[in-house]
Order: structure tokens, then C-alpha cells, then sequence
């Protein structure tokens, strides 16, 4: 399968890659790790006439500290998060998500910005990224802006980006002392990709749930927080009973797919399932 | 239009006219004629067309050929040395049968390749994991995992 003849341009650097969008508007398309863009053009589903690669740009691949948290160029890959020591020990669930994706050489091409920004409903990084509360930094000539995630996800393989809008940057705030985080997933056997994942995000102090942030992937459309779960849970003991009780909120108002993997009920139990496996694990590591 | 792309494949050098939208499968089987290089799915499942760029397993259906330009490209040809040599893990899966028609064997060895350039003593959870991006229709992949764990001895 060939994709459509398209004019290929590889910038190197974000104000270059800015103006050719600005240039060519609605018929070009950032290229980034290309494991969701290529499949999509080889089938003809995505025909760009213009194709604005990312590789070229040095600055957009990195994983540095700031202010206790973290600071993730948009071009990092899979691999190199799940390998990162630093994303080990700040965002230990988030290097952990970063391995569970489709496979090694996918691992190996695929990158945060390009999964945040195609916000497919079976991927991973959605979930994790609400529920480690992080901020997207993006760039379009002239001027910068931050998306918060809660903000980000708007709807199916839709995000809060604008078409003139190159995602830069993933901040990962600081996490306070005595939180645990934890990602769980039922895959597709053959993809990896997310039947129905949950993360979560948890702070204890004295057995209780200071604050806990969950976030849902697979289930619906888009990713979202399980907040009445948080709800529940905060302020309350972190007891195998508790945790049990509030996780059957997990499958609130969301509007659940239905397709050849899973039924929308088989997804509904799931959600709720793994929202409370998800909980035990984030409540142990919180310690 | 087309774009000149340099890649050093195999450890020589090649500088050619190509397309942006020639995948890099292509460029190494049609342009280049190294035919060990497979295209199984063409849907970026199957790991047959796996190859090394620049020090990492990539499905090679799943890549522009512009994307390797200024790069290196090791495929199941570059592995065997100039007299014939076979690479540990190409001798590793003809002592152990790790091929029955063979057609995933080149995605599979440069799969391993790089597995155990990050690992050298894969357990065989890290072997299975690590392979996950590789399907076969043969062996039931027993055969597979042992030539891999053999192949870690011997390097
Ligand atoms: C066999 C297979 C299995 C997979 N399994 C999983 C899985 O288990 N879990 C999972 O989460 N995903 C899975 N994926 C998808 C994979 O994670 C993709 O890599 C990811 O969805 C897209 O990232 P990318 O870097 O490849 O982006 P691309 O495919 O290059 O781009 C995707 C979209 O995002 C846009 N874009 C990219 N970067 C930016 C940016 N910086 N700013 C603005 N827009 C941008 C592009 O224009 C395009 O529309 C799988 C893919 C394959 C082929
Ligand atoms: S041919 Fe590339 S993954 Fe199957
Ligand atoms: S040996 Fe035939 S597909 Fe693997």
C-alpha cells in the first residue's frame, strides 16, 4: 500500500515547522513517529499534500528535571521514557504506560506528542497524562500557549490543538511526598492497544486518600477522569472495602464503544475492574 | 518531486532519487535490491520487514525512506560476515529450528538483534515480550525463543 504523492518538507526548527503550517493550512500534516499518520495514508484514509516532518528538529527529543517534576519534548519516543531513570523514579507509572505500547519497534518510532495529539480512544498515554494532572506546551508563529489535560482531550481523535498548532512540550508537575501512581490496561492481544485502561495517581497520609486523580482510556470516545471515584475516595480510608466501593462509580457517565472486542457492558466492568486494581497498586506505592 | 536521500546501509553508502512517499521497505527491496528484508502484512503488524535504523528495531513498512536520510540501516543481509560467516543468531536458529517457511525469519533475527543489544541475558518473559512485535504462522514460536536464548549464550 502507497500512500498519495504529498510534498515532504523536514524543518529544523519549530518556527520553521510553525509557518509551513501557517503556508499550507488544512492540506499539510505534522509527521512525528508516523505510527498512526502512515497506516492512515497507506490505506488512503489520510492523504496530506503536505507533509511537515518533526525528526529533523533537534530540540523537540528530551527528558529534563524542573522544579521536581518533569519537562518532555514532544519527539521523545515510547522507548526512550520507558528508559528514562528520571521517569522512572518521578512519573514511575508513566515510564511503565510508555512500555506497555504495541511492541518494541512501534516503542521505538512512536511518540508522546504524536499520541497526545492523535488522541485515538485505544491509547495509552491519555490516561496517565490526566491523571498525572500534566500541561502541553504548544507553539504556532508568534505565540505559545499551555493546555492543561483536563482541557486537552475533546473528543475523538480530537484535542484542544488548533491546525496552526505544533505540540512542544509535556510537563509533569512535581508529585508531593507519600504519592503513589499505577497504570493498568486489558489490551488487545494482537495491537497492545487499550481495550479499556486506567491510571491513577494518589496521595496518602495516615492510611487515607489525601487527593487521587484517575484517568480512563479505551472506554469511550475520549479519555477522561473518573471523578466521582475521586470524589468518593478522598478524604477516605484506604481500605481494600473502600477502594472496592468506590471503583463501581468508575463506570458513570461515560458513553462506552461497543465493537468487535468488547461489548459497551464487557467495557463498563472493566473500567470498574481495573479502576480498583489500579487504586490498590497507586495506594500501596503511596506507602 | 523527489528528494535526494544519503544512507548508510549495511555499512555502504547510497545516495538516491527517491519519492517522499516510498516507504522505506520499498527503498530497501526495489531500490537498493536487498530482498532479505520482507514485507508480510504491510499494515505495520507482522514484523517481517523489521530492520535496524540507526541502532533500533523499526518496522520498516512504517517508515518514509526520506526518514533514513543522513542514517544507518542494518538489514538480515549486513549481519553474516564478508566470508560467510553466519551471525550467532542466524546460526542460532538453524541449530535450534526457529524457522519452518522462513518468511519471518529476517524480521525476527533483527528483532532479536536488537533485543539483546539492550539485553543480553533475556529471561524467556523478556524474550517473549520483546518479540511481541513479531508474528509467525509456522513454528508456535517455542522454537524461536530457544534459538534467542541460545544465540545469548554464544555472543
Ligand atoms: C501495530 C501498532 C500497534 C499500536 N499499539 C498501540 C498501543 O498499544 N497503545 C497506544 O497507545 N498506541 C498504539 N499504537 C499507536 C502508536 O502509539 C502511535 O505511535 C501513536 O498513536 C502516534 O504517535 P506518532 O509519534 O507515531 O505520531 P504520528 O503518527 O506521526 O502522528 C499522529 C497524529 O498526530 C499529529 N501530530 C504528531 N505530532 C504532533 C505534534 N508535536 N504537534 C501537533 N500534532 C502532532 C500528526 O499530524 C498526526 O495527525 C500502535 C500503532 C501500531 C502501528
Ligand atoms: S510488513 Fe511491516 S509490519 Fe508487517
Ligand atoms: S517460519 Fe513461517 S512464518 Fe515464521
Amino acid at each position: 500500500m502507497i500512500p498519495r504523492a504529498f510534498e515532504y518538507h523536514a524543518p529544523t526548527s519549530v518556527a520553521e515547522a510553525a509557518s509551513l503550517l501557517d503556508q499550507h493550512g488544512d492540506s499539510a500534516k505534522l509527521l512525528a513517529g508516523g505510527h498512526s499518520l502512515l497506516p492512515l495514508m497507506k490505506l488512503r484514509l489520510a492523504q496530506p499534500e503536505v507533509v511537515i516532518d518533526l525528526a529533523k528538529i533537534s530540540d523537540l527529543s528530551y527528558i529534563r528535571q524542573s522544579n521536581g517534576g518533569l519537562s518532555i519534548g514532544a519527539m521523545t519516543t515510547y522507548a526512550d521514557i520507558e528508559s528514562s531513570a528520571d521517569v522512572q523514579s518521578l512519573a514511575p507509572a508513566l515510564a511503565e504506560t510508555a512500555g506497555m505500547v504495541a511492541d518494541r519497534q512501534v516503542r521505538n518510532m512512536g511518540t508522546i506528542g504524536g499520541s497526545l495529539a492523535h488522541s485515538d480512544p485505544a491509547g495509552d498515554l491519555p490516561a496517565i497524562i490526566l491523571a498525572l494532572g500534566a500541561q502541553m506546551v504548544t507553539s504556532s508563529s508568534g505565540a505559545h500557549r499551555t493546555i492543561a489535560a483536563d482541557d486537552f482531550f475533546v473528543d475523538l481523535f480530537t484535542t484542544a490543538l488548533q491546525p496552526n498548532e505544533i505540540l512542544n512540550e509535556i510537563q509533569i508537575p512535581a508529585l508531593p511526598s507519600g504519592t503513589g501512581t499505577a497504570y493498568a490496561k486489558f489490551g488487545n492481544k494482537a495491537s497492545h492497544y487499550a481495550i479499556v485502561g486506567i491510571a491513577a495517581v494518589l496521595t496518602a497520609s495516615g492510611g487515607k486518600c489525601q487527593s487521587v486523580r484517575i484517568g480512563i482510556t479505551g472506554a469511550g470516545a475520549k479519555a477522561t477522569r473518573a471523578t466521582s471515584v475521586e470524589n468518593a475516595l478522598t478524604g477516605a480510608s484506604l481500605d481494600g472495602a473502600t477502594i472496592k466501593a468506590a471503583a463501581q462509580l468508575a463506570s458513570d457517565g461515560i458513553d462506552f464503544n461497543e465493537d468487535v472486542h468488547a461489548s459497551a457492558e464487557y467495557r463498563a466492568h472493566l473500567t470498574r475492574l481495573y479502576t480498583e486494581r489500579v487504586l490498590l497498586e497507586a495506594a500501596s506505592r503511596a506507602g | 518531486m523527489t528528494v535526494t536521500i544519503t544512507v548508510e546501509v549495511n555499512g555502504e553508502s547510497y545516495t538516491n532519487d527517491v519519492e517522499p512517499r516510498l516507504l522505506l521497505t520499498h527503498y530497501i527491496r526495489e531500490v537498493l535490491n536487498l530482498t532479505g528484508t520482507h514485507v508480510g502484512c504491510d499494515t505495520s503488524n507482522c514484523g517481517a520487514c523489521t530492520i535496524i535504523l540507526d541502532g533500533k528495531a523499526v518496522k520498516s513498512c512504517t517508515v518514509l525512506a526520506v526518514r533514513a536520510n543522513g542514517g544507518k540501516v542494518t538489514t538480515i543481509e549486513g549481519l553474516a560476515k564478508k566470508n560467510g560467516e553466519l551471525h550467532p543468531l542466524q546460526d542460532a536458529f538453524w541449530e535450534k529450528h526457529g524457522l519452518q517457511c522462513g518468511f519471518c525469519t529476517p524480521g525476527m533475527i533483527m528483532s532479536a538483534y536488537d533485543l539483546l543489544s539492550n539485553n543480553p541475558n533475556p529471561s524467556e518473559q523478556d524474550i517473549r515480550e520483546g518479540m511481541s512485535g513479531n508474528l509467525c504462522r509456522c513454528t508456535g514460536y517455542h522454537n524461536i525463543v530457544k534459538a534467542i536464548e541460545y544465540a545469548a549464550q554464544k555472543m
